[in-house]
């Protein structure tokens, strides 16, 4: 009998989350009133999202986020940052901890369907690859049969791992070490043949911690798709559309060479996608919400997008855009039309 | 060399003929111990001319990647480049005075506290002391009030943020598991029952677990819009932990006092309370300071784990700089060492504080 009432008030308040979710609108006066966004953000991934000696967070994630508090609050500044483990961030979401995920999670379709999330674009596409010592003299991943391999598990790393090497008919032997470092270390120290992770993460071991790094080479596979992006709670669309749109204006305004140096010459431009833009032609910002200048503010205090890029993860990690190129440029970033 | 001649003959002879005679009895009597001391020696041959070599010689103190990567030693430029970052974490970089003088407040408060056993005159002082540094620590950390701004807890952390959640964790655990004891030797079934349950359940789960519900599960309970504070959820989960333990320390503690004891208290009249106020625990918890002192040292290491909800503590922070530049990240043996000095500092004094306590109340017995 006992149980039962304590199930019953469980299912409840489950209940409640969900029907106070519902109101539309609501997380945007919410934010207005407290004057600052909750931004969840990585504990410490250089180029996303990691504190620099100043303790002042910085990253492309981070920067999404300071995106959508010059979109509504006027000023980038206006963020609160909550460090969230892998295990955290989706309760916190839920649970209204916090305003926005920005924390290099992979959008997946039961992430959004399942777990109340709701993703607002894809601010880096990421996948796993492979390092090898060039002295290994392997130039594929199809020539890795019987590599034993350095993997930090309980990642879907670990996984994706035994499926691509199960799925090509090979057979490979794990290095499971738990910390990062170690396993570098150990990848470094000729333990195991391969390391795998995320190529933005083997770009920065390879760079960081190789004695040489013009001794490792990443093989050019790719064998997982990882597109990152933030995320908020499913149920509040004005909100979900805000933070899409911050991440977008970013996208249109590389897209059209609108940069923080050149933003006030542009407003004057007679190309009217750029007014639309910076809301030298009105409309963009009353159907978001919030006033014409938003994006005007986030190009000028943030930057665009290849700006952002640079400055993060060009500069921490010594990555190409990649990818990450516009598609102008044979990359995937691909703003929807701000019209 | 004359004065030793005028020394009576005896059998003790010259410094160098003493350390003969002793090195031969203690470390050369046997030939297991021969081979024994041999070996010591050559493990310390071995492994220290190293270590000071890489801390000490090879090493550098200047602040920049360059200097670090042009040294074969240690790069104690890391910590000297972060050092802030690490002590305070990410708290607001032009406010990070407030932090300090918190911990210097704190510090204060505790080492008079400690000092109110050498002289009675401070333990008067102690609870009004605590009553009025906890809400200025609280004041200087949060800020909101006086023209000081206001820092969100998430983004506290470093050394204060260690040296609050274990100060206040012994502070308020103290207290609880001392009733939980009382509670597991009632002669009341309910009131037995309730502490023995939340004894055995509490020992029974590791801390890692009940902060990984304080931080994942409980939240998913409270209606929308209420959310208690990430760091509060975690203070609570120590607190609630360590005290479990402390509890039964001090159960060892009751049940080593004399039957007798409890007897002389009810023949005097006095009420169970004041009893135990007067007689028994004064008796018991003087035995049992070596294991509480040990449960408060294991606990304080045990704050690390708040890591894992995304609270940097002092050890967090050392991760949050090696995060900070990629170039950093392979200098983790410097920035694990220098956090690791000043644990062991803090529970090295904690040790030797608990053996001076010992002493201290030891000297009616030695009469």
């Amino acid at each position: 009998m006992k149980m039962k009432t304590i199930l019953a008030a469980g299912a409840m308040s489950v209940a409640a989350i969900a029907a106070n979710n519902a109101h539309a609108g609501a997380a945007l006066d919410g934010i207005k009133a407290k004057g600052f966004v909750q931004c969840g953000v990585n504990t410490g991934l250089p180029g996303f999202s990691a504190a620099n000696a100043e303790g002042k967070w910085e990253g492309l994630d981070v920067d999404v986020c300071r995106a959508v508090a010059a979109a509504l609050l006027g000023d980038a500044e206006k963020v609160q940052y909550t460090p969230m483990t892998a295990a955290q961030r989706f309760t916190a979401l839920q649970s209204g901890e916090i305003d926005i995920l920005s924390r290099n999670t992979t959008w997946t379709l039961t992430r959004d369907a399942k777990l109340g999330l709701t993703f607002g674009g894809v601010n880096y596409y990421d996948g796993q690859g492979f390092l090898v010592p060039k002295a290994l003299g392997v130039s594929h991943a199809t020539e890795l049969d019987g590599a034993t391999v350095c993997v930090e598990p309980g990642t879907t790393t670990e996984l994706n791992l035994a499926d691509y090497f199960r799925a090509k008919g090979m057979s490979f032997e794990p290095v499971v070490i738990e910390n990062i470092n170690e396993t570098t270390a150990a990848f470094f120290a000729g333990r195991c043949d391969v390391y795998t992770t995320d190529a933005s993460g083997l770009a920065s071991v390879r760079q960081t911690m190789a004695p040489n790094p013009d001794d490792y080479v990443i093989l050019p596979e790719i064998i997982s798709k990882e597109p990152l992006g933030p995320a908020v709670a499913q149920g509040d669309d004005q909100w979900a559309d805000l933070v899409r749109w911050s991440l977008m204006a970013m996208v249109e305004a590389e897209e059209l060479g609108v940069n923080s140096g050149n933003v006030d010459d542009m407003k004057k431009s007679e190309n009217p996608a750029i007014q639309r833009l910076l809301g030298v032609s009105p409309g963009m910002g009353e159907a978001l919400g919030v006033d014409e200048e938003w994006a005007y503010r986030i190009i000028k205090q943030v930057g665009n997008y290849g700006e952002s890029y640079k400055s993060n993860v060009t500069a921490k990690l010594g990555l190409e855009r990649g990818l990450n190129a516009l598609w102008t440029d044979g990359g995937l970033q691909y703003a929807i039309p701000v019209r | 060399m004359a004065n030793s001649l005028k020394l009576p003959p005896g059998p003790v002879g010259s410094v160098g003929q003493r350390s003969v005679i002793w090195v031969r009895k203690n470390l050369f009597n046997s030939w297991l111990n021969s081979i024994l001391t041999l070996l010591a020696i050559a493990f310390v041959l071995w492994i220290v001319p190293p270590i000071i070599e890489w801390a000490f010689v090879n090493s550098t103190f200047t602040p920049t990647i360059e200097a670090c990567r042009a040294v074969s030693g240690a790069c104690w430029g890391f910590v000297n480049a972060n050092l802030r970052l690490i002590l305070f974490g990410v708290y607001p970089f032009d406010q990070q005075w407030r932090p300090l003088l918190a911990m210097i407040v704190l510090g204060g408060i505790i080492v008079a506290s400690l000092a109110g056993v050498k002289y009675p005159r401070m333990q008067k002082l102690i609870i009004p002391m605590w009553v009025i540094g906890i809400p200025v620590i609280a004041i200087l950390m949060w800020g909101g009030v006086l023209g000081l701004t206001y820092v969100q807890n998430s983004a506290w952390g470093g050394l204060p943020l260690t040296l609050i959640l274990s100060t206040i964790g012994i502070v308020f655990a103290f207290p609880l598991g001392l009733l939980l004891a009382l509670g597991r030797q009632s002669n009341m079934p309910a009131i037995k029952t309730l502490s023995v349950v939340y004894i055995e359940v509490i020992r029974g789960v590791p801390l890692i677990t009940v902060l990984f519900m304080a931080s994942v599960m409980f939240p998913l309970f409270l209606p929308d819009g209420v959310s208690i504070d990430k760091l509060l959820r975690a203070q609570i989960g120590i607190i609630l932990f360590t005290a479990a333990y402390l509890a039964e320390v001090f159960r060892g503690g009751l049940q080593a006092v004399p039957r007798g004891q409890f007897e002389a208290g009810d023949s005097l009249g006095l009420s169970y309370w004041q009893s135990m106020r007067l007689i028994i625990l004064p008796q018991a918890l003087r035995l049992v300071i070596p294991p509480t002192v040990n449960s408060f040292i294991s606990m304080f290491k045990d704050t690390t784990l708040v890591v894992i909800i995304g609270l940097f503590d002092l050890l967090g922070a050392v991760k949050l700089a090696l995060r900070s530049d990629p170039a950093w990240t392979r200098y983790y043996v410097e920035g694990y060492v220098f956090a690791a000095a000043i644990f062991f500092l803090i529970c090295y004094s904690m040790g030797r504080y608990s053996a001076y306590l010992e002493k201290e109340l030891r000297k009616g017995e030695r009469r």
